[in-house]
């Protein structure tokens, strides 16, 4: 480019001639220049500009797009990831305490329907009710026919039934991977694994949901891919809670209970070896809830946990542990039980009307004397009461990993008087559930300890603040050993296992409220075993039975729960591995006596 | 010496792309592989899963009891009960090998009269 110069000698020299100002020449050329680099530096700086623009477009356009195909695209895998280990997405496993499994998963598949697609509707939907009797060919033939472009026959399908459904040839049914949840082991333990079920649903995957039990507890977990398929484990023990469930329906049958409940619970840990309630139901085919009734009678009814009760003179024990504890009394301490007793104008019997005149603490609890055990909470008092049954947990719903856990909630008196105090001393007025009763019991059993009942396996003695002394724990247990040597619970004894326990019978009350059925109650028998080294408690509960192979029904605990509960032990202490022990009496002195 | 380098480069280049070329494909190549061991890892476990599932189904105690009770006859099984525990020393060890005759004597009772009792 020719620069032009600011002052033309041609155009300075002519202007002088003229005698123009040359310095006019000078400012014009000067601001033609400045004009000419001004278009300049605007025209470039547009280019700039227009540039950026395009560079910012392709910026967001990429962004944009790669949204869009993240957004619109199936999700895959990545293929050149570099840990190995690929994400395991299926729900993780559940697992007894020797890794025995309670519930997995299982490959399946669902039957869907496409009827645009469909070559002859009405004759697949003929086939289909063959393969399948329970849907309705009615219903089908008009869905098929209908203007719905997208249907579910079937939420699941066996192999067996997928090759059938194959084999009608029709191109219009699809099948969808299903994972779905499976329970080996069918009802066992049915009531603390609850159940699953489909979330939202697409045709490729489906959520699989926990509708109850632990699988609903731990659904997060469960479904937690950060688990890598890391099974749950479990305290129960699959052989144990089998036997158990075993032997108490039996004794369920031959007591004609209408329900029952167990629990074994490891006193030192928490653990929960077998918690059975009956009827049960299978977790694979979960039943409707009741609409009408008592939710009570539904199989989902867990009675070990959800059902609170009045648990009768097993309650007994905890007062006498309180008074021993509070040093009001020792074992052998004479307490005058005989009647007549009011309290609050209210008059306390014993059962059958008997009359046991002067007992010793030890034996209140042999004889299960309400009148005795009275006497004792009134010399507790009301609010120490209190104090020792909340420190137990029997004011709290049980911290047990299901969620129907948080249902069991105890029933408390609303005012606690002094009447409450004394019925509540053998058991009567506060209802609690058989798991709250086990609790209790392992606070005795394991020397004065609060344990926390738990369905997951621990590593070691999880033991809580200590509730009684030492001392007060073993007197109590010597109590429920006499119970069962020379009390109530005489059936109780099973050779080579010195078992301790109290029994519990209580009137069941009216639904409707207004008093107490005369011939319908609550037998529970709570054991401890084996009482020279305490390891486990075991509470059976009968709801409604009757004992009729005396002349006359027998209803009281002695005759009903605790043939159950010794014939659960005879069964279920070899299997957790405890040897039968002959009893070693003490001889008191051998006298040489020679003749 | 110009032309030299130029010539230089270019066949760098070109050797450079071969080679570039070549990773790409066994990279792919490794990719692939890796896609069908991962997809074959994955059918194992679904496999697997479902042996386990068998398993347990079979192995259900509903099941064992009834197939005990079937085959009592046969195998005698019986709930575990108190008392089966024995201790070890009521175990019976099985008598030691008897020690190899090394050097014997020939008997014969042949000829021998019977000895009225």
């Amino acid at each position: 480019m020719i620069r032009t110069p600011l002052r033309p000698l041609a155009r300075i020299l002519d202007a002088r001639r003229k005698g123009e100002n040359p310095d006019a020449i000078e400012r014009e050329n000067l601001r033609i220049r400045h004009e000419q680099m001004r278009d300049k530096a605007r025209s470039r700086a547009e280019g700039r500009l227009l540039m950026m623009a395009v560079m910012f477009f392709c910026a967001f356009g990429v962004v944009g797009a790669r949204m869009g195909t993240l957004a619109a695209s199936e999700p895959e895998e990545p293929r050149a990831q570099s840990t190995g280990a690929s994400i395991i997405a299926s729900r993780a496993d559940i697992v007894d305490r020797q890794g025995r499994i309670l519930a997995t998963n299982m490959e399946t598949y669902s039957l869907y329907a496409h009827p645009q697609q469909m070559v002859d509707p009405l004759r697949t939907a003929q086939e289909l009710v063959k393969i399948f009797p329970e849907l309705s060919e009615e219903r089908l033939r008009k869905d098929f026919t209908g203007k719905r472009k997208f249907m579910w026959v079937r939420k699941k399908l066996s192999p067996e039934q997928k090759q059938q459904v194959h084999d009608i040839g029709e191109p219009g049914l699809l099948f969808g991977p299903r994972e779905m949840r499976l329970y080996p082991n069918g009802a066992v333990a049915s009531h603390v694994l609850g159940g699953a079920s489909f979330g939202r649903e697409g045709v490729h995957s489906a959520e699989v949901i926990g509708t109850a039990g632990i699988e609903k507890y731990f659904d997060a977990q469960l479904r937690d891919p950060a688990r890598e398929g890391a099974p749950l484990e479990l305290s129960l023990d699959l052989t144990i809670q089998a036997a158990t469930e075993r032997v108490l329906l039996g004794g369920m049958k031959l007591m004609n209970a209408k329900g029952a409940a167990s629990v074994l619970m490891d006193v030192h840990t928490g653990e929960v070896i077998a918690i059975a309630s009956l009827p049960d139901f299978d977790p694979n085919d979960r039943p409707r809830p009741l609409t009408q009734g008592e939710a009570a009678d539904s199989p989902l009814f867990n009675r070990a946990v959800q059902g609170v009760y009045e648990l009768g003179s097993t309650f007994k024990i905890f007062t006498s542990a309180q008074a021993l504890e509070l040093g009001l009394v020792h074992p052998e301490t004479v307490i005058d039980t005989s009647g007549p007793m009011k309290v609050g104008g209210f008059r306390i019997g014993e059962f059958g009307n008997k009359n046991y005149g002067p007992l010793s603490v030890s034996d209140i609890i042999v004889k299960s004397s309400n009148r005795g055990t009275g006497r004792l909470a009134l010399a507790i008092g009301s609010t120490r009461q209190q104090e020792f049954l909340s420190s137990l947990g029997f004011f709290e719903p049980t911290p047990l990993e299901i969620v129907e856990a948080e249902g069991g909630k105890p029933l408390l008196p609303t005012r606690w008087q002094e009447l409450s105090s004394v019925t509540i001393s053998y058991g009567h007025g506060l209802s609690s559930s058989p798991l709250h009763l086990a609790a209790g019991y392992a606070a005795i059993a394991n020397g004065g300890y609060k344990v926390e009942p738990t369905l997951l396996k621990q590593a070691g003695p999880k033991l809580g603040p200590r509730v009684m002394s030492e001392r007060v724990a073993r007197q109590s247990l010597d109590m429920l050993r006499k119970v069962v040597t020379e009390g109530t619970a005489s059936f109780g004894e099973v050779p080579g296992y010195s078992v301790g326990g109290k029994t519990g019978t209580a009137d069941k009350p009216k639904a409707r409220g207004g008093g107490y059925y005369k011939d319908k109650v609550i037998n529970t028998f709570a054991s401890v075993f084996p009482t020279n080294d305490p390891k486990y408690v075991l509470i059976v509960t009968l709801d409604e039975p009757v004992e009729t192979s005396g002349t006359e029904p027998r209803r009281t605990a002695g005759w009903t729960a605790v043939p159950v509960a010794a014939e659960m032990i005879r069964r279920i202490a070899p299997l957790l591995g405890l040897r039968p022990e002959v009893e070693t009496r003490h001889l008191e002195q051998i006298i040489n006596t020679s003749n | 010496m110009r032309s030299l380098l130029y010539v230089l480069t270019f066949l760098t280049v070109i050797g450079a792309a071969f080679w570039a070329y070549h990773e790409n494909y066994k990279t792919q190549a490794a990719l692939g592989e890796a896609q069908t061991v991962r997809a074959n890892i994955a059918d194992a476990r679904a496999r697997l899963s479902v042996l386990k599932a068998e398993w347990a189904y079979l192995n259900r105690p509903d099941r064992l009891r009834d197939l005990a009770e079937v085959n009592f006859e046969r195998l005698g099984l019986m709930p575990l009960e108190p008392d089966q525990f024995g201790r070890v020393d009521q175990i019976a060890y099985p008598r030691p090998p008897e020690l190899p005759i090394t050097d014997p004597i020939e008997l014969s009772s042949a000829g021998a009269e019977e000895q009225e009792p």
